[in-house]
């Protein structure tokens, strides 16, 4: 079951070409497949949930689902950044689950060439480039695709050994 | 394409789950049914259907041991083998083993299991029946009675020395009683010789029996066996009296009726739905639930009109009604679970050599789905231990002057607005002084405490007294209790024991209707609001500076209520709760109990008591400790629910939290180690 969504995607980007929601953090732009994104929401206040990592905002009411909400500057290990009428969680799946990430605003969203992907970078041993699907190039931008089965995965993992 | 067929399959493996458990039951009830017609024909159809529509998907293993399986069954049903225990042994084999080649065709491994073990053995049965008996069976039929039970004359005449070779007469002629029903039996005296020449150590007399049986000819032949050389026997079947017939078939045709009539009703008033739709369904009227509360709330500062209220209060009853009704949906009888405990018992009897049969009561009591699902593993781990260490061995039960078969009882019933559930047996109860002496050595109690025998057997249920024979020499009643406990805790549920010693124990489940409302009391910490179930507070009081005392330099807190220190856990400090008063005089303790155990927990303040629906965090998260799942207010906030059962454990920690999660809950009154994040 939870594999059916992720091949869809592939299936769909079959031309040659994959398309990306992008948004920004802190002035660098980022990317997730549109075929996760479930839906995007203006930011609303959160219940924090109790002894959580800090980039764990809380939970939020989706139409009677609880959602976990996840802040990804601060999952990256960015500056905090108040939250302010650009601020938005962008809803994505990862598996039968569902998951809000806060983001500082979202741009547009653009198809990709699978040949305009880069595969990441060696950053460095203080940059973990697992979470990475990639650098897309667009004129002028640079555009950093998340793996967002690996962004959420990876910290379902560290909330359970800060448990 | 291919997903279509995908689709058709998903419903086959669906319904050949179903029809198994059909299968197995009837399987089950064989040996008492005898060849009870009707019987048969459900566990026949059953091996039909599977069969037919494993055909169409071309399951070539499915369908060859279907066939032979149909076959053996329809030599049952038509009286051309009989129903044995072992028959039964092998049938339940066989639909065990295409159980398992269903599941791993399911996985699209279908091969993977052999059937080639169970097919001989299956044949060897089909080889076995007599073709001979196909008159009977005619007789059966001419006689006209739908049970298949028809009249014998058994004409038995032994030959004059039958004493001299050790045999017994009134074994056989008891042993042919136990058949069927005796309607006649003449002793025939013709041979009998005048008195002077009558030698007391010869057989003289014979005799005529008439027995109605379902049983078949070679059956009562059987009897003989053993004597076969030494009698004349001849067994031949008469048509019914039509009196006699009319009398039988009466009350056996009334009851085949009813009972197509309840198949009728069953296939036409309902429907199969996809679970995700009913759970989406209830997802989406809680949403209505909460939305119209928000409308009210929205409303209510409006100057409104008179028509403006009445419609608003439709509104209200009309989706508290839906609600009500889209919650019964998932209701199920808990006798869909209760019904694969037949079988368990049969099987660990036999394994175990005991004797015990299963009594199931109130199945039609209804619950929650998921809590019915759920209750599976501990309700088989309880009957488990009721029989491996409960039900003594036939010979020790006839020693206590017990009946040798032992009776385990399931029984389910309303209570107020809960459900219990009873898993009772008439064994030999629980071993207060080897639980209690273990339980020191365990030091898990001191050697001098005094306890209540509840108290005693409540120990069964502590962590860690699992893993070491306790009661039983074999493996210990403990096995898993612990697990059993948590598992009805998950629940929301509270469980319990009984026992008296050398008359048996009795394990008492209550548990909650449905897992998807509760009643709560709303409690402010903070900014944030959290919800505690009702069942597990007694009250809520406003301390005086009086009531706090902290001990160990203030790590520790007690609060005093009429004199009995409870342990104080801050709620706030717990969660790490930003902004919640810093003085207990400020907020208030609500008292909860947990397992006979009482605590206060510090909070705020109290605003109110609700019904909520819970909502699960794992689903999308994962879980939250001390937490056991959220909920949706009135004004759409998620609100976490508190799950008292852990709360406790973690607050009466004595040391860091060991791997196993073991905790030591001594004595009420052990210090407080909050943790604080």
């Amino acid at each position: 079951m939870n594999d059916i969504p992720v091949q869809d995607a592939r299936a769909d980007g079959a031309e040659g070409s994959q398309q990306f929601l992008t948004f920004t953090l802190g002035g660098e732009e980022y990317g997730v497949e549109i075929l996760r994104v479930q839906e995007i929401k203006g930011f609303s206040a959160v219940t924090p949930i109790p002894n959580a990592p800090d980039y764990v905002k809380g939970v939020m009411n989706l139409r009677g689902t609880v959602v976990p909400v996840f802040d990804l500057r601060l999952k990256f290990g960015m500056e905090r950044k108040d939250y302010d009428r650009f601020t938005v969680i962008v809803v994505v799946n990862v598996g039968a689950r569902v998951v809000g990430l806060i983001v500082d605003s979202v741009s547009d969203v653009l198809d990709v060439d699978h040949d305009a992907i880069e595969t990441s970078p060696d950053l460095g041993a203080s940059v973990d480039t697992s979470i990475l699907q990639g650098i897309a190039r667009n004129n002028d931008r640079l555009i950093t695709l998340l793996d967002i089965d690996r962004v959420v995965g990876e910290s379902r993992v560290a909330a359970e050994l800060a448990a | 394409m291919q997903i279509d067929l995908k689709k058709f399959q998903e419903t086959f493996f669906e319904e050949a789950a179903e029809h198994l458990s059909t299968m197995e039951s009837g399987l089950l009830h064989l040996e008492e049914s005898g060849s009870d017609n009707e019987f048969l024909n459900t566990i026949f159809r059953a091996a039909h259907s599977i069969k037919g529509a494993a055909g169409s998907f071309d399951f070539k293993e499915i369908v060859r041991l279907t066939h032979v399986m149909e076959n053996v069954l329809d030599k049952l049903r038509s009286n051309l083998l009989t129903p044995t225990a072992d028959l039964t042994q092998i049938l339940l084999r066989a639909s065990d083993r295409l159980r398992e080649v269903v599941d791993a065709t399911r996985r699209g491994e279908a091969s993977s299991v052999p059937i080639d073990d169970i097919l001989p053995e299956l044949e060897a049965v089909l080889g076995g029946g007599r073709p001979s008996e196909a008159a009977v069976a005619a007789a059966v039929s001419l006689s006209g009675d739908p049970r298949g039970e028809v009249v014998y004359s058994v004409v038995f005449e032994p030959e004059l020395e039958f004493f001299r070779q050790g045999q017994d007469l009134f074994l056989l002629l008891r042993e042919l009683g136990e058949l069927g029903e005796i309607l006649s039996s003449e002793c025939q005296r013709s041979r009998m010789p005048a008195l002077e020449e009558l030698d007391p150590e010869l057989c003289y007399l014979g005799w005529k029996v008439r027995v109605r049986t379902a049983r078949a000819a070679h059956e009562l032949r059987d009897v003989f066996m053993f004597v076969e050389g030494a009698c004349r026997l001849d067994v031949t079947a008469e048509a019914l009296a039509a009196a006699d017939a009319a009398a039988i078939a009466g009350p056996v045709a009334a009851r085949a009726e009813r009972r197509v009539a309840v198949d009728r009703r069953s296939e036409s008033t309902s429907i199969r739905v996809p679970t995700e739709k009913v759970d989406g369904l209830i997802n989406l009227v809680g949403e209505l639930v909460i939305s119209q509360a928000m409308v009210n709330q929205a409303v209510a500062s409006l100057s409104m009109t008179p028509e403006l209220e009445e419609a608003l209060m439709v509104v209200q009853r009309s989706t508290r009604e839906l609600q009500e009704q889209v919650m019964a949906i998932r209701m199920l009888p808990i006798g869909t679970v209760f019904n694969r405990f037949p079988r368990l018992v049969h099987d660990l009897t036999m394994k175990l050599g005991k004797r015990a049969r299963l009594e199931i009561e109130g199945a039609e009591t209804e619950l929650d789905k998921s809590v019915i699902e759920q209750l599976g593993d501990p309700l088989t781990h309880l009957i488990r231990n009721s029989i491996d260490h409960g039900i003594e061995d036939p010979e020790q039960r006839a020693l206590a002057g017990k009946p040798e078969e032992g009776v385990i009882t399931l029984r389910a019933y309303h209570e107020g607005g809960t459900v219990v559930i009873e898993v009772a047996d008439d064994g030999k109860g629980l071993d207060r002084e080897r639980i209690r002496a273990k339980a020191v050595s365990q030091g898990l109690i001191r050697e001098d405490q005094t306890m209540t025998d509840e108290e005693v057997n409540a120990l069964i249920f502590a962590a860690g007294f699992s893993t070491a024979a306790v009661v039983s020499d074999v493996s210990g009643r403990g096995v898993g209790m612990d697990v059993v406990k948590r598992n009805v805790e998950s629940l929301n549920g509270a469980i319990s024991v009984h026992s008296t010693q050398g008359k048996g124990s009795r394990i008492r489940i209550r548990l909650p209707l449905t897992l998807a409302i509760l009643d709560g009391l709303s409690v402010q910490l903070g900014r944030d609001v959290f919800i505690v179930p009702l069942l597990s507070i007694r009250q809520s009081v406003r301390p005086e500076p009086s009531d706090i005392k902290t001990v160990l330099g203030g790590r520790g807190e007690l609060f005093v209520l009429r004199g009995e220190q409870l342990p104080l856990v801050r709620l706030s400090r717990l969660f790490g709760v930003a902004g919640a008063c810093e003085d207990p005089q400020q907020g208030i303790v609500v008292v909860t109990e947990n397992d006979g155990h009482r605590f206060g927990v510090l909070v705020d303040d109290v605003l109110g008591q609700l019904q909520v629906v819970v909502k699960s965090i794992e689903k999308n998260y994962r879980k939250v400790e001390a937490v056991m799942g959220a909920t949706i207010l009135g004004d759409g906030r998620v609100a976490f629910i508190v799950d008292v059962a852990e709360l406790h454990r973690i607050a009466t920690r004595r040391k860091a939290p060991d791997e196993d999660g073991r905790s030591a809950d001594g004595g009420a009154a052990a210090p407080v180690q909050e943790e604080v994040a």
